[in-house]
């Protein structure tokens, strides 16, 4: 079970998290594609975090396409489009929720994912996001479905991401700018599944 | 870093303040979301033209507004896309009931942001289609990477289509033609020096005295090769044969469905140059090279060109792609037929290009 206090939660723990990683991600896209994926994210959950306050009066449903929208009129690059489908996808799949029992969260966060799939077309290894966003996904579902609570589900999804997110060190970019780069992709940690497995293990804290 | 700016933070709001101090008769300039739009937008009964894409490539896009070519331009941060609410509102703000046309070129981040702000177009009731520039020759493979990038052509097509628009051609004839110029268009690019992103406050990345970089993009990336460096006429072989030397090229975009209001998968095959092709030739400057050395370029351009049996038979030289400072140059061949030489000749009037009036 997750409150609506710990969703608003979650939003304002990646704002800090984003803030703290911010020169360790741009570090990471430096190596691979245009150095500006932290201070994007940065600029993004700012965004979000100014709004915040605004949007009380919302359900969740209605907080996260906020804070969806948010982030598509305030990241830019490809990071911008793809989170902000993600949180208005799952804003729209918990449309009208004052609050999220075990289902409810694994509906939002498979509408997310979906979301990015449709919007990006990531294919599994192409070394993105959707590389942790996928197998957490997954562990999440497999956790629930053997009946696990809430925090332990959340707590197998983002070790799924940690996994996930390290697995694209090896990998050969094939979508994004990193794919110009070629074999030289191979070796630098993806920052895209990066910040994703941030803003996972953020719900994971606000959840805790 | 040296640049002639005051905060990093201001550095595109101020450019764009200056553009509209400069350019009243030409364009206005919208602050929050940033466009730009041509003095009489939105023209009734015109198919409106336009694109966007990161700061720091001027003229492009902001430059090109104006009669005869672009109706509207979105500028992202340096080098970075622009957003779709500032997209879809610059087509809402261009649209006079023939529909909006987005050229795109083939950078992840545009293509993201252009398509979010072209569905909320279309869902909003504009009649809206896009095409997704892709000549970049140096970019050998579709299947593992993100396929060629958008970059000369970008701004051939931008004055062909606009022209086309201006004659009163509507939306998918419009669009049908972008493709065309596209399809009959390539380019390659080096850099002799990086450039550096105010933001960055240092060069992207590094290159020796006597090294250059070969087939770049136009955002300070690092190309396909390293190289020593070598005389003009040498540099200008080179780039000549990786344009007329380039095989077919095959890859699948996605087209919008304007009737069905969804994407389709399309697949894409655009032919090598042939003898006795017509073609208007583009060498550009990067931002820091002189039009000196892109005449010297020139020069050798149409010697090699000649010797193939390439007629060349319009020329654009100059900066009008550009990668902020970066010394270097782009070649861009575009393959002509009477349509778009009757097109390419139209008038136009922006603050980055003008003839005819």
């Amino acid at each position: 079970m997750l409150t609506k206090a710990q969703i608003i939660l979650w939003l304002e723990n990646v704002a800090a998290v984003m803030r703290q990683n911010r020169d360790y991600l741009t570090g990471l896209d430096a190596a691979v594609g245009d150095a500006d994926h932290g201070a994007n994210m940065d600029r993004g959950f700012q965004t979000v975090l100014q709004k915040l306050p605004s949007w009380d009066g919302s359900d969740i449903g209605g907080i996260l396409k906020l804070a969806g929208m948010a982030l598509m009129s305030s990241v830019g690059g490809a990071s911008g489009p793809l989170y902000g489908t993600f949180f208005m996808r799952a804003g729209t799949a918990a449309a009208g929720k004052e609050e999220l029992d075990d289902d409810d969260l694994r509906k939002l966060l498979a509408a997310g994912v979906e979301g990015i799939v449709q919007r990006g077309r990531p294919v599994l290894g192409d070394k993105t996001m959707y590389d942790s966003l996928f197998p957490a996904l997954d562990a999440l579902s497999a956790a629930l479905a053997s009946g696990a609570d809430t925090q332990t589900a959340l707590d197998r999804a983002v070790s799924a991401a940690e996994e996930g997110m390290l697995a694209t060190i090896p990998l050969q970019a094939r979508k994004g700018r990193a794919s110009y780069l070629g074999e030289r992709s191979i070796g630098h940690q993806d920052p895209g599944a990066t910040s994703a497995y941030l803003i996972l293990k953020a719900l994971w804290d606000a959840a805790a | 870093m040296k640049k002639l700016i005051n905060a990093v933070d201001d550095v595109v709001r101020e450019q764009l303040q200056g553009m509209a101090a400069a350019h009243p008769d030409l364009v206005r300039v919208h602050y929050d979301p940033r466009y730009i739009v041509r003095a009489d937008a939105p023209v009734q009964g015109k198919v409106a033209v336009i694109s966007g894409g990161g700061s720091g490539h001027e003229p492009m896009h902001g430059g090109f507004v104006g009669r005869g070519m672009l109706d509207g331009a979105c500028p992202g941060e340096m080098f970075t896309s622009p957003t779709p609410d500032q997209v879809y509102a610059c087509a809402q703000a261009v649209d006079g009931g023939a529909g909006v046309l987005m050229i795109v070129k083939n950078y992840t981040g545009d293509v993201l942001n252009f398509e979010t702000a072209l569905e909320l177009a279309h869902f909003d009731g504009i009649p809206v289609q896009s095409v997704l520039i892709d000549d970049d020759a140096a970019v050998k493979d579709s299947l593992y990477t993100a396929g060629r990038r958008g970059v000369g052509a970008t701004v051939l097509a931008e004055k062909i289509v606009g022209a086309a628009a201006e004659a009163g051609y509507d939306l998918d004839a419009c669009a049908n033609l972008c493709r065309r110029v596209n399809r009959y268009a390539r380019s390659i690019g080096i850099a002799l020096t990086s450039c550096t992103v105010p933001a960055a406050g240092r060069p992207t990345f590094e290159l020796g005295d006597g090294e250059f970089e070969f087939g770049i993009g136009i955002h300070g990336e690092p190309g396909r090769q390293r190289l020593p460096m070598r005389a003009a006429d040498s540099v200008t072989e080179m780039m000549a044969a990786a344009i007329l030397d380039d095989g077919p090229y095959t890859r699948t975009v996605r087209e919008w469905d304007r009737q069905a209001g969804e994407w389709l998968d399309v697949t894409l095959t655009d032919d090598p140059f042939q003898p006795g092709d017509g073609v208007i030739a583009f060498v550009n400057s990067m931002g820091g090279t002189p039009l000196s050395e892109l005449y010297i370029v020139y020069r050798k351009l149409a010697e090699i060109l000649a010797q193939r049996g390439i007629r060349i038979q319009r020329n654009l030289i100059g900066p009008y792609i550009t990668s902020l400072e970066m010394q270097g140059i782009s070649i861009t061949l575009l393959k002509t037929d009477d349509e778009i030489l009757r097109l390419w000749d139209a008038p136009v009037l922006t603050p980055g290009l003008r003839w005819g009036m």
